[in-house]
């Protein structure tokens, strides 16, 4: 395993997509983490919320969720989704490493939640 | 795996306290955490179950001085120590730059102690880490209780089931006094930030 390291430039990149793709469609709060909890980049407003906390246990519930899977005899789920009173949040494996986290209100649809982070996913590829 | 952020100029680097139930694991995280002063901390995240144990694990990201003028932030990890929880160890372990074994010094803790370091060691090479190469360092926990009469494992002990092979540094502790809790820290933090320098910086 290597490190990931991130230049200046790509963090302007991976950011611009973040808010072309997943901030302009209406999503509150969306980020791209490590397997290990860390946050690579953030965009959105995050009122009160703790992204640290959110993106060490949205890992931690992407590997239990792996081993749910395992257990299954699925090779992993790549997509976690949970519902809220207010808020959702969509949990998107991205190549073997990274996750994206997006949190959106009922007023944004899932439908297209899921269209813009396959999209983004594509491009998120070839950073 | 380390994460290397060159906009924010931050090194953030996972460390896991690793070890058998009710070996002090937690108890050496909220010494640290209650120790430090607001600046250096963020929050603590705990997540427990009935019983009062750590289901998942406790996060404590530390800013701790700098490497080739890159800040270093230290994230420290709890795992649940019972043995049903061997899932969720796994996946705490997942991209950790380092480990602190916590070992219980109680005589009737000393197979619990085996098997926690043997299931250390198979879930490091599910995820491709080997033992021998991932910053590690021996706490020999609860060294106080042999002055009350319980019957406690000698260091050399400790050392000859645990550490004959490795190798490791070690140190003695009684973590809810404080006692050799910073000294641990201290030597993971340096030896896991070395790794990560020598690993992904040398070109750098």
């Amino acid at each position: 395993m290597g490190a990931l390291i991130l230049t200046p430039e790509k963090v302007t990149r991976l950011e611009k997509l973040l808010e072309d793709y997943l901030i302009s469609a209406g999503v509150s709060l969306a980020l791209l983490i490590d397997e290990a909890g860390n946050i690579l980049v953030s965009q959105g407003s995050s009122r009160e919320v703790d992204t640290t906390a959110l993106a060490a246990l949205a890992a931690a519930n992407f590997g239990a969720t792996n081993q749910i899977a395992k257990i299954l005899g699925e090779e992993d789920f790549s997509i976690l989704y949970h519902k809220g009173k207010k808020d959702n949040i969509h949990l998107s494996k991205i190549r073997e490493d990274l996750i994206l986290v997006t949190v959106f209100t009922d007023e944004v649809p899932l439908g297209l939640v899921r269209l813009k982070v396959s999209q983004l996913a594509k491009e998120l590829e070839k950073v | 795996m380390a994460l290397i952020d060159l906009k924010k100029r931050e090194i953030y680097c996972k460390i896991v306290y690793y070890g058998p139930g009710r070996s002090g694991k937690t108890t050496n995280l909220l010494y640290i955490y209650n120790a430090l002063p607001d600046k250096f901390k963020g929050k603590l995240l705990t997540i427990e179950t009935k019983g009062e144990r750590t289901l998942f694990f406790d996060l404590l990201p530390l800013s701790l001085g700098k490497i080739k003028d890159l800040d270093i932030r230290l994230q420290l990890y709890t795992v649940p120590g019972q043995a049903i929880y061997k899932p969720a160890r796994k996946v705490v372990l997942k991209g950790a730059d380092g480990v602190v074994f916590v070992a219980d010094s109680l005589r009737i803790r000393r197979e619990k102690n085996k098997e926690s370091l043997q299931d250390l060691k198979e879930h490091l090479m599910e995820w491709n880490m080997d033992i021998h190469e991932i910053p590690l360092v021996f706490q020999y926990n609860k060294r106080d209780l042999g002055e009350m009469g319980i019957p406690i494992l000698s260091i050399d002990e400790l050392q000859a089931d645990l550490n004959a092979e490795l190798q490791a540094p070690y140190f003695e502790a009684i973590a809810p006094k404080g006692v050799g809790v910073f000294e641990t820290l201290k030597t993971i933090s340096k030896m896991s930030v070395r790794y990560i320098a020598e690993k992904y910086l040398k070109q750098g």
